[in-house]
Order: structure tokens, then sequence, then C-alpha cells
């Protein structure tokens, strides 16, 4: 076990732990924000910078500052390091400037977006975004594809965290996902279209950060923060039957797997179960799934939520254009 | 001309061939290591010859050999890298183009020291000719006996793989080169783990420059500390200046570093002086991706002292008022080029080039890209210089590999030292329409 200390709180982990893991021990404000790295994906993370933080100390043996800050989710930590995200503005700033860099050529489209309400993006820049933009630029546009018969791929919103490629990648057998061109024309795509058909493939619209690939099956029926997520199961043959069914009344709407307070699937879940069985019958329904999430859809249901006594005027701080000095 | 250290043998006729170069005293170095030294004094040669990486980081080649993993069980590989894109820089081209068998040499000398059994030469798939040339070379070399099983008859093997890339400047850069080396998409990998741990499949890497490699034959020549003589405090040795832009005489030369800058630019022996007698502007002294330079700053560092071409005169002001030496790709412009249409062109490049994979260099490139054109073009506003000074500021030191800095430098330096031209192409587009250089091309 070795020492690590985060915004001035000292942990205990395992060595090999990068920062990122480090951080999620903790818990609370001080995790940064994750993009691009999931948990279950071999491979992923380093490629959105959000989750930049600065070593202050490197370690016990060798306490100079690392000279550039560094990714924390792939960074390991060593004894004696000292960390800093929150506490230090370098480190705000920089994740201010990624934010605006993933926003540029984001569509923005919120309002269609069946992602809304869900989305990391929407989170991370609600958190650390900037009022308005400084771009001008023609925002880059893709046609919109289906993958097969039930994900369809909005490359627009996409924000190339290369998550659907490690899992389409390490989750099904025959690779057909990929990232084709280079710089700001890149973009994920199947090499032939409709190819996907494979019995995981479903995941990559669960592990997608933005809306860039979404349910077919529930593409526009229902906006997120109507439905109530429920625990569900039920016997698979496939994949471990553990979901979460989002109703409205006594109707599913949608399939998903169940994710954890950082939006990461528990268990990859199968096509079957989650584009096919949306009969109240085949499924049995545990329970009210919690979901302690800062986003909009925990809104409804959540323990903590308190109403306002009085009503805030929203004037002054969205409402009103300041003034330039 | 200077010293001649790994150019001395260019004017020979022939010396492309195998016959030639041996019968001119080739490979006698690589005989001295493999039969004289061990691997162990090899490495130390290097590291008293203070010899630094030819590729543009400037690290110690010596220290950096040490840092190989030579306890692990895995086969370990030597790369060349020899993926030469940099704008202005086409130092190894020349190197390989007319002298292969130096730079085989170089690789057995150092494949020797490293313990490597096999190397891979990474060239850039645009120099076709080049990898002819080198293929020649490599197949004379396993006739003759200096290259395969039991080389000079000793127990050393070496196989060398020559493998063409598809044309990617960001290739070049060490773990991205392996990926593609392994049949993947270049995208850089997230360091750690180094390349000298984990490098092409997992094994132990080391990745070095064609100067580099070539420049440790005559290191085991001459020696180390003779090699440590030449050169100024911890610039040691020759170094290739590719020179080129408005001067008489443009072309690759061998230089002792230390030579003042001034002396490189104006002597008869070197660049020959500005084309056309017109006056000196600016100077990138080490290929696009360094910061450029203005002509006072170039040839005097801001403190009043010469400026000389070595890793520590360039970089002396810091980024305020120095530069680097990088690959040596020393791009002089007369008092008539035009530095937006410069830094836009450069922008260009580096947009067309970003592997796309971390977002600020994908989204920061190809947003840099149009502001520059637009102000080129007359077009532009006063706070967008302000807003590219910015978003070079945000790209730099926030991507996964040294890309982006490359990219964000030339902006923001072009910025520093000409801010006024910026703001006289915004002010006065009429003017900057009509005394455009070259045919305004269209890029998207």
């Amino acid at each position: 076990m070795i020492k690590v200390t985060i915004d001035n709180i000292t942990i205990e982990v395992a060595e090999g732990t990068t920062i990122l893991e480090a951080t999620r021990k903790i818990g609370g404000k001080i995790v940064p924000p994750a993009m691009c790295w999931y948990s279950k994906l071999k491979g992923s993370g380093g490629k959105c910078r959000t989750c930049l933080v600065r070593v202050a100390e490197s370690s016990a043996k060798d306490p100079r500052p690392m000279p550039k800050l560094v990714a924390s989710c792939s960074t390991p930590v060593q004894d004696g390091m000292v960390v800093q995200n929150t506490t230090s503005q370098e480190v705000l700033d920089a994740r201010k400037a990624i934010v605006e860099f993933l926003l540029i050529n984001h569509p923005l489209d919120c309002p269609v977006c069946d992602q809304a309400g869900e989305c990391d993006l929407q989170d991370l820049s609600f958190e650390h975004g900037v009022v308005e933009t400084r771009s001008e630029e023609d925002r880059r546009e893709f046609p919109v594809i289906d993958i097969g018969d039930s994900i369809k791929l909005h490359m627009n919103r996409c924000i190339l965290c290369y998550r659907c490629v490690f899992t389409a990648d390490q989750l099904t057998d025959k690779r057909v996902h990929g990232v084709l061109y280079r710089g700001d024309a890149a973009e994920i795509s199947t090499y032939i279209q409709n190819v996907i058909d494979n019995d995981f493939s479903g995941n990559v619209i669960d592990v997608c950060p933005v809306g860039a690939l979404t349910d077919r099956t529930f593409r526009f029926r229902s906006r997120v923060w109507f439905l109530e997520p429920m625990d569900a199961h039920r016997e698979c043959r496939k994949c471990s039957g553990k979901v979460t069914a989002w109703m409205f009344g006594n109707e599913i709407y949608r399939i998903t797997g169940r994710k954890d307070q950082y939006g990461e699937l528990e268990e990859f879940i199968c096509n079957e179960c989650r584009f096919e069985k949306k009969d109240r019958n085949d499924w049995v329904i545990e329970g009210p799934r919690k979901i302690k999430r800062q986003s909009v859809i925990s809104a409804n249901h959540y323990e903590k939520l308190i109403k306002p006594s009085v009503i805030q005027p929203i004037e002054g701080k969205m409402g009103k254009k300041e003034e330039k000095t | 001309m200077g010293r001649a250290v790994l150019t001395e043998k260019i004017g020979i006729p022939g010396i492309r061939g195998f016959d030639v170069y041996r019968s001119n005293g080739g490979y006698r170095n690589a005989e001295k290591a493999l039969k004289e030294m061990t691997p162990a004094d090899v490495g130390k040669e290097v590291t008293k010859s203070g010899l630094r990486g030819r590729g543009g980081a400037g690290f110690p080649t010596g220290l950096k050999w040490s840092f190989l993993d030579r306890k692990s069980d895995k086969p370990k590989y030597l790369i060349c890298n020899a993926d030469e894109s940099e704008p202005g820089t086409f130092k190894d081209r020349y190197l390989m183009e007319h002298l292969p068998h130096l730079l085989i040499e170089g690789i057995i000398i150092s494949s020797y020291a490293l313990g490597v059994k096999s190397c891979y030469i990474y060239v850039r798939g645009e120099f076709k000719y080049i990898i002819a040339i080198l293929q020649k070379a490599i197949g004379e070399a396993y006739q003759n006996k200096m290259l395969g099983q039991n080389i000079l008859g000793t127990n050393f093997s070496l196989d060398i793989f020559l493998h063409p890339g598809g044309g990617a400047y960001i290739c070049g850069e060490e773990t991205a080169l392996l990926e593609s080396l392994e049949g993947k998409r270049g995208n850089p990998r997230i360091k750690p783990p180094f390349p000298a741990f984990r490098g092409l499949y997992n094994c132990p890497t080391m990745v070095n420059n064609v100067e580099t490699l070539a420049a440790v034959a005559p290191i085991i020549g001459m020696g180390g500390n003779t090699y440590a003589s030449i050169g100024i405090g911890k610039s040691t040795g020759t170094k290739l200046m590719s020179a080129c832009g408005n001067i008489n005489k443009p072309g690759v030369y061998e230089i002792d570093l230390g030579l003042p800058v001034e002396d490189f630019l104006y002597s008869e022996e070197y660049c020959g002086g500005i084309k056309n007698g017109k006056y000196l502007k600016a100077v990138v002294p080490g290929g696009s991706s360094v910061p450029v330079l203005p002509a006072d700053l170039i040839v005097h560092t801001q403190k009043g002292d010469k400026r000389l071409l070595s890793y520590e005169s360039l970089a002396e002001g810091g980024f305020e008022t120095g530069s680097m030496l990088g690959s040596g790709g020393f791009i002089v412009y007369d008092e008539d080029a035009c530095m937006v249409r410069n830094t836009w062109n450069f922008t260009r490049f580096y947009r067309h080039e970003s592997c796309g994979q971390c977002s600020p260099c994908r989204e920061g490139t190809a947003w840099m890209e149009p502001i520059l054109r637009r102000i080129e073009e007359g077009k532009g506003k006063k706070k967008e210089i302000d807003l590219l000074v910015s978003i070079a500021d945000k790209i730099e030191g926030n991507t996964i590999c040294p890309f982006g800095d490359a990219a964000a430098w030339p902006v923001s330096s072009a910025i520093r030292h000409f801010r006024k031209e910026f703001e006289f192409h915004v002010e006065h587009p009429d003017i900057v329409k009509n005394i455009n250089h070259g045919s305004l091309i269209r890029y998207i």
C-alpha cells in the first residue's frame, strides 16, 4: 500500500492505482471528470484531457513537481505523491479550456438530443463551461447514419472518446468498428455500415458519454427525466439479465445497463435484453434504481431534494446579459 | 567547409556502394566496436561524447540508452526514426541518400551496445527513392556479412528491416511510430509506460533519429572525448543544418555546434547571405515546430551576446526572446516575407497532420487555422489575434504528445514578435489583398 495526498486528503491505495481511481476512493467533489476513461475497458483514457491534474510532488523520493499537467486516468500514483485537482487554479483553467475545445464542434442540440439529462458533456459544461462561445467557425458536420437496426450514430455530437471503439474491440469477437481519418476530420465508423450484429454491440450506447450513439428503439419517445428508472432482471442465457428499466407508469420505454455513480455500467448486457424485451411481463421489477448523480434525471426521485421556499428570480443569473466593461 | 564528421566521405564518387564505402575506411568503426569493445564500453563512449538526440528534443543519447530495460527477457528492439516530415527539415534525407552505409554502420554499433538483435528503419513513405537506396545498401551489407548471423566473425547477429510509413507526420512521434509499425492507426500512446520498458510489441524499445545513430559510428572511431571536444558546453559534436528560405545557398551543412548564427547566415561557406541583397526579417531555427525569432533576436540574444547555433544559446531567454535548435531546419525569411501567411501555412499543416486523438490538439488546430486564414485574407478582427494567443496557450502542455506544443509555438511566437503585422492585416484589408504573395489557395 502506498500513500497519496489528493487535495490535502491522504489515502492509502494499492500500487498501480491511477490518480483517478484514488480520487474515486475518496469520492466527493475532488473526483476529476472523465469523459473517455472507462474502468471496464482496457486501454481507454488519456484522450479527452478533462481529468488533467497537477502533480505537485512526484513521490517521497523525488519531490519535484511534474512539469506538465497529467491525465489522472492514466498516471499511476507513487508513494508520497501530492496531487492537486480542485485546489489548483491552473487545473481548473485547463479544464475550462478543454470543455471549450470539446464544445466548439459540438452541435449543442440538447433540446432534440436523446442523451439530454444523462449526458456527461452536459454535466461537464454546466460545471466548467463558459457561457459564451468564442468560436465563430462553422461546426463540422457529418451525415447521421444507422449502425445496425438499433443504433443511430450522430457523428456531429461525438467527442472522439474512443470508448465505443474499445467496447466493440473488447466485447465483440469481430472488430468492425473503428476511427477513420485524422485530426478534426476523424470520425467513428463501421467500415461497412449496418454490420454490427453482435449480441453485445448495444453497449456502445451506454458507454457513449454524449448523444452520439443512441438507441433507435427509444429515440424521441420520451425525455429521460420523465421516466422512472427501476432495477429489473430476467433470466437471460447471454448476459446476467440485470438491467435498469426506464418506465412510465406500467410501460417500459427503454432498457439500459445498470450504471454506477460515475455513469459506468456495472455489467454489460446483451442486445436481446436491451432492444427486444420491452414488455412489462418480461421483467421482474425489483424496485427504484438509486442514481446518485447531479444530473437532471435525479431531480425527480431524490432523497435530499429540498424544495426552495422562495423561488429565486433567474434574472441576473442567466436572463440578463452582463454588460461588458 | 568546416569540420566534416558525419559527411566526411560524402564527396567520394560511388560512396553509396558498399565496396567504395568499405575501401574508404567504412565499417572500420563497427569492426572496432564489435571486436575490441564490450557493449558497455560503447555505451560509455557515447555517454562521454555528450551526443544529444538530433531528432529535435536534444535529450542526451547515452542517458536515453541507459533507460532501456536490459534485464527484461523479452527481445529488445532498436528503431531508427527516419520519418522526417517536419517542414524545413531535410537533413536525414540527405544523409540517407548519400551515406546509407554510415547509417547502417551506426545501427550495427548501437545495436551491439544495446543488445538488440533486430532493428527497424521506419522511413517516411514519401521518400520513395530513399527507400530504394536504403534497401540496396542493406542488401549489400547482408551480402558482405555486415548484417545477419555472426557479423565480422563475432557472435553478434543483427537483422535490419526497412518499413516505409504511410506518410503521416505524427508517425515521427516515437510512440505513434511504434503503433504504426505494429500495423495500427498511428496514434501516440499515453506515457508512461515509456518505450524503453514497453515499446514495440510490448518489448523494450529504443527509438533514435537517423542522424543520432549515424553519429555513433564516428564517435567510436574518434573516441567520445574527442567528439565532446567539438562544440560548445553541453552541445557537443557536429550537427547537420538544413538551411532553406530566402538565402543564396540553401542546402544541408554540417556545422560545429556553437557556430554563431550570423556566421552561418552570411558566410560564403554556409548560407551565403540573404537572396537578392535583401534584409533578414526572421528565422525559424529548428524546423516549423519551434518558435520563430525576428532578425535582431536571432543574431544577438536579448542580453546582447552573439547567438550561437547550440541547444543552450538558441534557447536562451526562454520562449519570450529565444527559441530551440530542434531538428536543425533553418528557415530564413527576408524582408518581404509575410509572417501571417507563413503562420497560417504552418497551422494548416498542423491541422492536417493532427491525429485527432486528444481534444485540445484536434479542436485547437482546427480552430486556429480558419482564424489565421481570415486574418491573412484581410477578413480578420482585432480581438481574434488575442484569441489565437489564448488558444495556443491552452493547447500547449495539455496534449498527449508534443505535437500540441509544436502546433501552438509557431502561432504564439509569431504573434509575440510580429503582432504589428497581424494588426496591419486586420486594419488594412485592401492593401493586404493587393500585395499578397502567391495565389490564394483555398484550403477546404
